[in-house]
């Protein structure tokens, strides 16, 4: 059996429960055993993208601490499982406990497709739905297929790719409170792509992109709603 | 820390959409000339950058060789002030009153017509997006087409207004307007300024790209031409624009090639038809060494000034040219200006990005800006200022990594009262989320909560 041992980040354990919890019901559902080690906290990304790069380090030491000894780490964010696979190196070159957690970190949808070789879950959702891509989990982790292809084998699914599906939704962590009218300039450029797709559901790898687009969206009076790939995955 | 007020460029719909369109139709037109090699074509490139910036000293005495044996003339300036003062001498000794230039972001970088004014030297600018600004009186708005943010119809009253011309809706009379204007000015012209894209060390010449024709005549109708350009832009060798000519017109128009290209190797030779009997290749320095020293961030400097990054940045599209403090504007800029200047000039340069790495993806030399940009941040902070901050950054790493508190403390957040719309009590960071945006509904658990329970429902 495969086991996974799930970080399911700061956001999600404090906004988005929800989310983590559907990740675990398709992880076990696809035949993985799931564990969740209570002493994981953030991966330190907030830190390392305003610059405190010592604090950032702090909080990447703890997560070697947390997740010494696991087999597969699952992470339901693009963004996070990022900072981890590539820029803990940054933080502690040359660290031999980086380099040997590289391989082992998957976002889950990567993991789902390329690990698992699942791309059908058996999950059930009607509606239409537009999938927004993340920037890091497009970037730096070259996503881009795998969310799509889960989505299409959803029974009752249909997928209206908005345009341009690429272009950032604003959020970028503390530069949507630091350059607040651009960041919301660039996600009202983003709801506006999302609403010509007549979709119903926003989906994505990252809850904080959906943070700022429901927020977006609420501020607006939209009736779109947002869900995370995992959700729409665990809905039969 | 400070931020500029960009509203007035978001709250401009003209604005907007002008810079939207613009960098959208350039954007597309990219992306349909790539060709299939673009990422081994641009690792080619950046490594060619590479080679010659890490033996920048060898290739610049290669070219100053090269370029003094087809008789032209080297000069170093070690500034702007050098660089200006160098064309102030020659114009003033050569008794030269109008100047021709051609498009060059090197120029506006050390204030050269505003030099050469005080002289009393008119330099004129030759490419139509300068000449409409020049004009206008206004700085360029992007590094490829200055003038983007300028309409039909402004394009029409400035010409009006300047050159008491009959209002034009189209932009083939606009240009023929400017021609007629600018063809005076050509042989009237007793120097020419340009810049250059690339000084190939192996055959002491420049290479100029231009759509318009202007620099080629800038540099070879007046008797003497004087081209200013970065150390930087050398490469090794004349096979080199194989790789980087495929790159540059592709990512700044989405041309496979532009519509001129010039090679243009000393002054006229005997026996030659044209060109300027005298050849001045002003090569500046202006600060690039101090970023030379930086191993980590030296490749800033391999950037090519095709502009994609700028059509590609979604802050860019939304704030447009003016809102940075230097001449260059969008992610390259975000990175060269704190560089050039000193991080402490415009601390929040580095952090007016949401990282979203588009400028990186579409780098024709892969110069990886979201790294120099996370780089330049670290360095804002080592360098100090912000005390709130910083303690906010040292609680949160001790908190992150003390999991009891964590789970105690997120335990008395999920449950303290906060305004999820804008509201009086918003202040700080929740302020300026709720003033554009609205904040999710708090969950009744935390996922460590919810996990416990159906652990133990489990067994």
């Amino acid at each position: 059996m495969v086991r996974v041992s799930l970080f399911v980040t700061c956001v999600i354990d404090q906004v988005f429960p929800q989310v983590g919890m559907a990740m675990a019901d398709v992880l076990e559902r696809a035949g993985c055993e799931v564990e969740f080690r209570e002493a994981q906290t953030c991966c330190g990304q907030p830190a390392f993208n305003s610059g405190y790069r010592d604090e950032a380090r702090t909080v990447a030491e703890h997560f070697l601490k947390t997740f010494e000894g696991t087999e597969h780490i699952v992470v339901p964010s693009g963004s996070c499982c990022s900072m981890i696979s590539h820029h803990f190196a940054d933080l502690l070159p040359g660290d031999k406990r980086v380099h040997d957690l590289e391989p082992r970190v998957w976002e889950f949808s990567q993991f789902l497709v390329d690990f698992l070789k699942v791309d059908d879950v058996g999950a059930k959702f009607d509606g239409l739905v537009t999938y927004h891509d993340s920037c890091h989990a497009l970037r730096e982790l070259k996503i881009k297929d795998g969310p799509r292809r889960l989505l299409g084998n959803v029974r009752g699914l249909r997928l209206a790719e908005m345009e341009p599906a690429e272009e950032c939704c604003g959020f970028g962590g503390t530069f949507a409170v630091k350059f607040p009218e651009i960041s919301g300039g660039m996600v009202r450029t983003k709801i506006e792509a999302i609403e010509k797709t007549g979709a119903s559901t926003v989906v994505s790898i990252d809850s904080s992109c959906l943070m700022q687009i429901q927020g977006a969206l609420s501020r607006a009076g939209s009736k779109i709603r947002t869900m995370h790939l995992a959700e729409v995955l665990a809905s039969k | 820390m400070k931020t500029p007020d960009v509203s007035v460029s978001l709250d401009n719909k003209k604005l907007q959409l002008a810079i939207y369109s613009a960098t959208a139709r350039l954007g597309e037109r990219r992306r349909e000339n790539l060709t299939p090699d673009f990422e081994d074509l641009r690792q080619h490139a950046h490594d060619i950058k590479k080679h010659t910036l890490n033996h920048l000293d060898y290739y610049l005495e290669q070219l100053e060789k090269n370029v003094e044996a087809r008789g032209g003339k080297v000069i170093w300036a070690k500034d702007g002030a050098e660089a200006c003062a160098f064309v102030q001498k020659l114009s003033k000794d050569k008794g030269v009153k109008v100047i021709v230039k051609s498009k060059s972001m090197t120029t506006e970088e050390i204030h050269l017509n505003e030099h050469l004014e005080e002289d009393g030297v008119e330099a004129v600018e030759t490419d139509l997006g300068e000449y409409i600004l020049q004009l206008s009186g206004e700085k360029p708005f992007h590094i490829i087409a200055p003038a983007l943010h300028k309409t039909i119809g402004d394009v029409s009253d400035i010409f009006e207004e300047h050159l008491h011309s009959k209002p034009e809706t189209t932009p083939e009379a606009l240009t023929k307007i400017a021609r007629i204007a600018l063809r005076e000015k050509f042989l009237e012209a007793g120097m020419g300024i340009s810049g250059a894209n690339f000084l190939v060390a192996d055959s002491g010449a420049i290479v100029l790209v231009e759509n318009e024709g202007n620099a080629r005549l800038s540099s070879s109708a007046p008797k003497i031409h004087v081209a200013v350009a970065g150390i930087e832009k050398v490469i090794p060798r004349a096979q080199d624009l194989g790789v980087f000519l495929k790159l540059l017109g592709r990512s700044a128009t989405g041309q496979p090639l532009s519509v001129y290209t010039s090679f243009l190797a000393g002054a006229k030779r005997e026996g030659e038809p044209d060109g300027p009997e005298e050849f001045y290749l002003v090569l500046l320095d202006n600060g690039r060494t101090k970023l030379l020293a930086d191993e980590s961030k030296r490749q800033s400097l391999y950037c090519i000034r095709c502009g994609a990054c700028l059509n590609h940045c979604p802050v860019y599209r939304k704030i447009g040219g003016y809102n940075y403090p230097w001449v260059y504007s969008g992610p390259i800029g975000k990175i060269l200006t704190p560089q050039f200047m000193g991080i402490e000039h415009d601390p929040w340069l580095p952090f007016a990005s949401s990282l979203c790495g588009a400028c990186g993806e579409v780098c024709p030399v892969k110069i990886e800006i979201p790294r120099i940009l996370l780089e330049l941040r670290a360095d804002k902070v080592k360098a100090g200022g912000d005390r709130t901050e910083k303690l906010a950054f040292q609680m949160f790493a001790w908190v992150m990594s003390h999991p009891k508190f964590y789970a105690r403390m997120a335990s008395m957040a999920l449950s303290a009262p906060m305004p999820r719309k804008d509201s009086f009590f918003a202040i700080g960071p929740l302020k300026n989320w709720l003033s554009q945006r609205d904040l999710p509904v708090p969950p009744a658990k935390s996922f460590r909560e919810m996990w416990k329970e159906r652990r133990s429902e489990h067994t």
